[in-house]
């Protein structure tokens, strides 16, 4: 049986309002991927003729490279550092009720509603008072508190999704507290611990607006190295880099996604 | 449904073992801030016993449960397992076996592993525990699936790998925390034979928590009968049900009528009541006190019943019938009786054709009830 004219039109414009969604979400990842073959020295788009020679600049130019160790190093310790802390708060929060508990989690979810440049500023403030200022501590320091939300959030996810009855199994078979934890929390509670992680150290890896306030030359992330070639230069190699960044990303979701299931990390799967 | 009888032979380790004291509770009280779950529970249970705790939700049964497994700390009182004082002990140390509800397999590990993880703890050899597993699992009638991740198997058979984890490491004590209630009706029938059948082979004192009656009648040694965070009462099956000493459990176990009758007088151990000029006799144990003459409550079961011409016992008007195979349930408008509903559970397919829907009756007892002091109003 065909459906009325009037629910088929409908469908189609259903189907095109979702088009034009989805096409506006893609559309500057599209713009900046087809700039960066440009040919010319010119943020232009369409471009006009195609080459590779923006990426060939990208991966030259020094800044980028010192940039790109930093925001490594940067990166790998502000997540490690946010993933310890973050598990002890997200096992605390979740294991023991104590007094003062909704404040302590309204303080440790609280860079979401500070602005990020406000938290630079105030650790550039501060660490200026003793003599910190151009060191890789002040960039991590900043960083652990940017992505310690986020971190503390997956890993209490995965706690609440751990049955806790699971861990009562293991000590009634008479494992001790040391051995349920190793052979059976930590398992299963990795995925949500290497996702945090994950965000986390893209996140770091990305930040921008708080790096801007803390790093100095020697210790500038990507991000900013990025800004400060984007004021004295206008031709298409941010847009390379910008490919560069979009591929690598979505390579380590896809990973990440395939191996651990992220889906479950992200979301309350029942109440205990 | 009575519990099917092991074969002689079998019983003789429960039957060696059945004059030492496998469980002890002595005044067992637990408060959850200004609530108290377990109102000072006493309770001694015999080793080798299928002991069950049965109450409705919010009855102190699985509070009960996780201090005898060491999973809550009591607030008062002492718990012994095979003459051991248990109190203090960590759950770890316990050597106490615990099915859980929702099983609480180890997700990430296989049937295998699930099952050794107690003996591995205890450092037992490798070679040792692959045997003991393997053991295990035929007697669990799983011996092909020790590779198999809990999530690739039913229900019944995530059970049964629930119970191997559990007696593998010989508890001294197994308890079994609802553990029918996720399986559908079919399966829970025979599951419930086959624990009772492994847990009278291997003689292990059984602690085993449910609200559901029928479940407690067939496969319990003895029941402890729980509300409101106190033991209302403990004793076989059949005790529970003829001779309920306590008005909730008379309520709680099986179907009952409440009529109201008055007591007539008492000889020893029994009274006779009168309800609508018919006798009936009871224990007096749960009317002391009481002067003849005095009103009483009697709880009488449907099978107890009996309907008549009008005229003699309680009158009545029949409501429906209810087909059964074996039986008719009968359900008679009463206004005398207590929710103005009796039951009368009248055997064999005739009565229907005798008692049409709409006819006036009596009913009488035929057997003894229980009587119990009218409620205070």
């Amino acid at each position: 049986m065909r459906r009325p004219l009037s629910h088929r039109l409908l469908g189609l414009a259903g189907r095109l309002a979702v088009a034009l969604v989805v096409a506006f979400i893609l559309l500057p990842a599209v713009v900046v991927t087809l700039s960066a073959f440009n040919d010319k020295a010119i943020m232009s788009f369409p471009p006009t003729g195609y080459s590779l020679r923006w990426f060939a600049r990208a991966f030259s130019y020094k800044d980028f490279a010192t940039g790109f160790r930093n925001g490594l190093i940067i990166t790998a310790f502000a997540s490690t550092l946010a993933l310890l802390v973050g598990t002890g708060f997200a096992f605390a929060l979740d294991r023991y009720s104590f007094r003062g508990k909704r404040t302590l989690e309204a303080i440790l979810v609280s860079p979401l509603v500070i602005p990020h440049f406000t938290i630079g500023l105030g650790f550039l403030i501060l660490a200026a008072q003793i003599q910190a200022a151009r060191t890789f501590a002040l960039v991590i320091a900043t960083h652990v508190v940017l992505v310690l939300p986020f971190v503390m959030r997956s890993v209490y996810v995965s706690l609440r999704n751990l049955d806790a009855r699971l861990e009562q199994a293991a000590a009634s078979l008479g494992a001790r507290p040391g051995r349920a934890l190793v052979t059976v929390t930590l398992p299963l509670l990795l995925p949500g611990l290497v996702s945090g992680w994950l965000f986390a150290a893209i996140l770091s890896f990305n930040e921008f607006t708080a790096s801007l306030f803390v790093t100095a030359q020697a210790t500038q992330t990507l991000p900013v190295a990025m800004y400060n070639y984007v004021r004295e230069y206008a031709d298409p190699t941010l847009a390379a880099l910008s490919v560069v960044y979009i591929v690598v990303t979505a390579t380590l979701l896809t990973i990440a996604n395939r191996f651990l299931g992220l889906g479950k990390v992200l979301n309350v799967e029942h109440a205990r | 449904m009575p519990a099917e009888r092991i074969p002689p032979g079998s019983d003789a380790p429960a039957a060696a073992a059945a004059r030492r004291i496998g469980v002890q509770i002595d005044g067992v009280t637990k408060r959850f801030g200004a609530f108290t779950a377990l109102h000072e529970a006493w309770l001694k249970i015999e080793q080798g016993t299928f002991m069950t705790l049965l109450g409705p939700s919010g009855c102190g049964k699985t509070t009960l449960l996780n201090l005898l497994a060491g999973f809550l700390e009591a607030d008062g009182g002492e718990i012994f397992v095979d003459g051991q004082l248990m109190t203090e002990t960590p759950p770890y140390a316990r050597e106490i076996g615990v099915v859980f509800q929702n099983y609480a397999l180890f997700p990430h590990m296989n049937v295998a592993r699930n099952v050794g993880y107690g003996l591995a703890a205890r450092g037992v050899p490798k070679r040792e525990i692959a045997q003991r597993v393997d053991e295990m699992l035929a007697l669990v009638k799983l011996a092909d699936f020790g590779h198999r991740k809990p999530k690739e198997l039913s229900g019944g058979q995530q059970q049964r790998v629930a119970l191997a984890r559990a007696l593998v490491i010989r508890p001294k004590l197994l308890l079994l925390d609802e553990p029918f209630s996720a399986l559908d009706k079919n399966l829970r029938g025979s599951m419930q034979v086959e624990i009772k059948e492994i847990q009278r082979r291997l003689g292990v004192t059984t602690i085993f928590v449910t609200h559901d009656q029928s479940e407690a009648l067939s496969m319990s040694d003895r029941i402890a009968v729980m509300s409101a965070g106190r033991i209302r009462q403990v004793g076989t099956p059949d005790e529970i049900y003829r001779r309920p000493t306590d008005r909730f459990v008379a309520a709680f176990v099986g179907d009952v009528n409440v009529l109201p009758a008055r007591l007539e007088r008492r000889q020893g151990d029994q009274a006779s009541v009168l309800v609508g000029g018919v006798r009936a006799q009871v224990p007096a144990e749960t009317i002391e006190g009481l002067a003849p003459g005095a009103a009483v409550d009697l709880f009488v079961r449907p099978d107890a019943l009996a309907i008549g011409e009008a005229g003699g016992g309680v009158p009545g008007t029949i409501a429906a019938h209810v087909y059964q195979g074996s039986h008719v349930d009968m359900v008679v408008d009463c206004p005398a009786a207590a929710g103005g509903r009796l039951l009368v559970r009248v055997p064999g397919t005739e009565a229907p054709g005798l008692w049409p829907v709409g006819r006036v009756v009596g009913i009488g007892p035929t057997a003894g009830g229980v009587a119990f002091p009218p409620e205070a109003a």
